[in-house]
């Protein structure tokens, strides 16, 4: 500080001391930084050395070599990457013939499955929960309060064998749920829900059928126009509905057999448990955010629409949450993130995800650390993932130099 | 730069340490400590066993911790279990959680080959069995393709199961793993799965401890073999070999008719071969494996011998009975398995 004074008082004849001594300053400065980079590089290698001979005395060898070994084991669902043609993967079900690594690509499957389906439902739980708590009907006020009350001080854990052993495994068995339900089969063995395929017959008539359809969905989504996306979706459902009755699709139903049921497609058990905990439990977290923020915008906004003559609903939808969406962003992309490493609970109720699928293969093939290096890296790339497509929408959202 | 240089000694020490430490035998570090840590399960009834009733772990691989811990260390109370599952079970060992393991643990080459670990001998034949509810009209294995099977996570079951479906070309059938047998059993009892595969002498436990006994039906099949045996970390046979003849002491003893309740007047023999066996005049074979000369003595006095240990865990007065009589794991002179090599 001296310095500086010194020299915006003498003027130019210390400028040129001033600059060697700004360099002294960044060498030493850089210095230090190199020094401690390469301290803890050495210590590193000590510590892994140290492993390693630890790892040798003890007669267990460290080596990546047993990926390429047959599993041998079942795993109860999910894909795996069994080729690359050009830039399209080839996805199979899993079988016991194939390598340790397709074993652990199906556990990253499923927990990205998983993680996905999670983040898109506790988004939207968690926003009607949070608004839910600021309604103006008591009943909807508080039973969103206790919601989220009960749900942020149970542990996850607890919360999903509840959701287990208590609910999902009390669905009637295969037999008598079939008759229930007709096309959509809710059971012990799974969900089963009806699917629409492509019959293969490209005719014209389908042709611009599914071409209507998928650009009606798209304007369901992007049309900024609420009203308008209502008609788009209308006219999806439409177009879908001609293309069954012109034979263009069929609707697979799913049909109960003695032990499952075939055709249609299915969620397990086990998945639906472990969805149903991870997006009841995030939501309420999101919930508490989307409160918070809501909370803490004007309250003149909300003067200023009723002034307007807008409904509560429009005030909400058109002027409050586009606003709180770019305040809770990164706070989303925190819980998204701890909502992922929470599927690793999976194990608790037998759903094959990553870490499910790494105790069979330490298991089976003895080798845990090698497993569990891998295990991490996989998490620490899913998290990666997540927070910078959340840094990335928030960009979108909050573009540089544009306050709220 | 002091925090640093503190911290680079800390890791020459550790490297200093893991080298020193691999070297000694478990043996002295049991006997140093005088207590022995034994790995069991505490959720297979016959096997390793938590009695809510008393309080007091029982089961046949119990037993053996406890022979271990009174030939080692003169004392079958001197014994901490420690539980495993069929999951931790390897790691517990393999970082010294753990001195020694008996876990119902099927003996396979991968284990050993891949894992570090030595297997001490079979003490338990056993098969790889399947259980339904014997209201699901399921009579036989043939019955299940395309069903649900559950196992537990890590067992030997799940690649006998995905053997057999490869084998029989069933390609609906599936495999769930559950963390440990409880959760198993009651996904079971929810009907979540068709069938539940272990080990037989399991499945015979599980259906026994039942409120209704007659609500399950264990198929006649067996899918595999399923030999069980204890296990300790590899490359340490001053540990392993104490182990193996302690346990090859109960099977002798059995054969040559010592029991808990004979062996005071057995100690007074003047037969040189039980003198021996049981170091009642000095001289035994303890010190050659650094036990002491008595050490088969203490083993018996707090188990008896194998025949015993069977009877009280899988006999006739326990609710799983596992009859003895025309299986391995019958005493070799009576058309079984169990047999002790010479001790002479």
């Amino acid at each position: 500080m001296t310095i500086h004074e010194t020299s915006a008082i003498h003027g130019m004849p210390d400028n040129d001391r001033l600059r060697s001594l700004r360099l002294r300053n960044r060498i030493r400065h850089e210095a230090i930084q190199l020094g401690i980079v390469a301290l803890v590089v050495v210590l590193l290698g000590i510590l892994a050395y140290a492993v390693k001979a630890g790892l040798a005395e003890k007669g267990i060898r460290f080596s990546f070599s047993f990926l390429a070994n047959t599993a041998g084991f079942d795993i109860s669902e999910g894909l795996t990457l069994t080729s690359v043609e050009g830039f399209v993967p080839n996805l199979a079900q899993f079988s016991s013939e194939m390598s340790i690594a397709s074993a652990f690509v199906t556990g990253i499957f499923n927990t990205a499955k998983i993680a996905l389906l999670a983040i898109i439902l506790s988004t939207i739980l968690g926003t009607m929960l949070g608004v839910g708590r600021l309604s103006t009907n008591w009943v909807v006020r508080n039973l969103c309060f206790w919601i989220v009350e009960f749900v942020r001080n149970t542990p996850l854990l607890i919360q999903l064998v509840f959701w287990y052993f208590a609910v999902v495994l009390h669905f009637p068995p295969m037999a008598s749920a079939a008759k229930l339900y007709g096309g959509l089969i809710v059971s012990q063995q799974g969900i089963y829900l009806p699917t629409l395929s492509w019959t293969g017959g490209a005719s014209t008539l389908s042709l611009i059928l599914v071409t209507a359809t998928g650009v009606s969905a798209l304007g369901a989504i992007f049309d900024p126009i609420r009203g308008a996306r209502r008609i788009c979706v209308g006219a999806a459902v439409v177009c879908l509905g001609l293309l069954v009755a012109t034979g263009g699709m069929i609707v697979n139903f799913p049909v109960a057999n003695k032990f499952k049921a075939s055709g249609g497609t299915s969620i397990s058990p086990e998945m639906a448990a472990l969805l149903v905990a991870v997006v009841v439990s995030s939501a309420s977290f999101i919930a508490e955010t989307v409160r918070g923020a809501i909370d803490a915008l004007p309250k003149a906004q909300w003067e200023a629409a009723g002034s307007l003559g807008l409904s509560r609903r429009d005030t909400v939808n058109d002027i409050i949450l586009p606003q709180v969406f770019r305040v809770v962003l990164p706070s989303f992309g925190n819980q998204y993130i701890s909502l992922t490493k929470n599927t690793a609970l999976g194990i608790a109720v037998g759903f094959p995800d990553l870490f499910n699928i790494y105790g069979t293969i330490a298991n089976q093939t003895g080798h845990s650390l090698e497993g569990i290096i891998i295990v991490m890296a996989s998490y620490l790339v899913l998290s990666w993932i997540i927070s910078s497509s959340v840094y990335w929408a928030n960009r979108r959202l909050n573009p540089m130099g544009v306050s709220q | 730069m002091k925090l640093l240089k503190i911290l680079t000694a800390g890791v020459f020490a550790g490297v200093a340490f893991t080298a020193a430490n691999a070297s000694a035998s478990v043996l002295d570090t049991v006997k140093q400590r005088g207590v022995l840590n034994c790995g069991t399960d505490n959720t297979a009834p016959g096997f390793g066993y938590l009695n809510t009733t008393t309080g007091q772990m029982e089961g046949l691989d119990v037993d053996f911790c406890k022979a271990v811990a009174a030939g080692v260390l003169g004392d079958a109370a001197k014994v901490k279990f420690i539980t495993v599952t069929d999951k931790s079970r390897f790691d517990a060992v393999l970082t010294g959680q753990v001195d020694v393991v008996f876990a119902h643990t099927t003996i396979k080459p991968a284990r050993e080959s891949s894992i570090a670990i030595d297997f001490l001998p079979i003490n338990f034949y056993d098969g790889t069995g399947l259980m339904v509810k014997t209201d699901a009209g399921i009579k036989e294995f043939a019955d299940l393709d395309g069903a649900t099977i559950c196992t537990t996570q890590g067992s030997a079951t799940e690649t006998v199961l995905a053997a057999v479906f490869k084998a029989r070309g069933w390609k609906d059938s599936k495999v769930l793993t559950y963390e440990n047998l409880e959760k198993l059993f009651s996904a079971l009892n929810s009907g979540r799965c068709n069938a539940m595969s272990t080990d037989k002498s399991a499945l015979a436990a599980w259906a026994g401890n039942a409120p209704k006994p007659a609500d399950y039906l264990i198929l006649p099949d067996t899918l595999d073999k399923s030999p069980f045996g204890g296990f300790v970390a590899a490359n340490d046979s001053k540990w392993r070999n104490a182990l193996r003849w302690i346990e090859y002491g109960l099977f002798q003893a059995e054969e040559s008719e010592i029991t808990q309740a004979n062996l005071a007047e057995k100690l007074k023999s003047e037969d040189p071969f039980i003198q021996k066996f049981l170091g009642s005049n000095g001289g035994g074979y303890g010190k050659d494996f650094g036990l002491s000369d008595d050490f088969m003595a203490q083993a018996i006095k707090a188990v008896g011998n194998y025949g015993e240990a069977y009877d009280r865990n899988l006999g006739p007065k326990t609710k799983m009975y596992l009859d003895r009589r025309g299986t391995p794991n019958a005493l070799w002179t009576q058309g079984g398995a169990i047999y002790s090599p010479l001790w002479n």
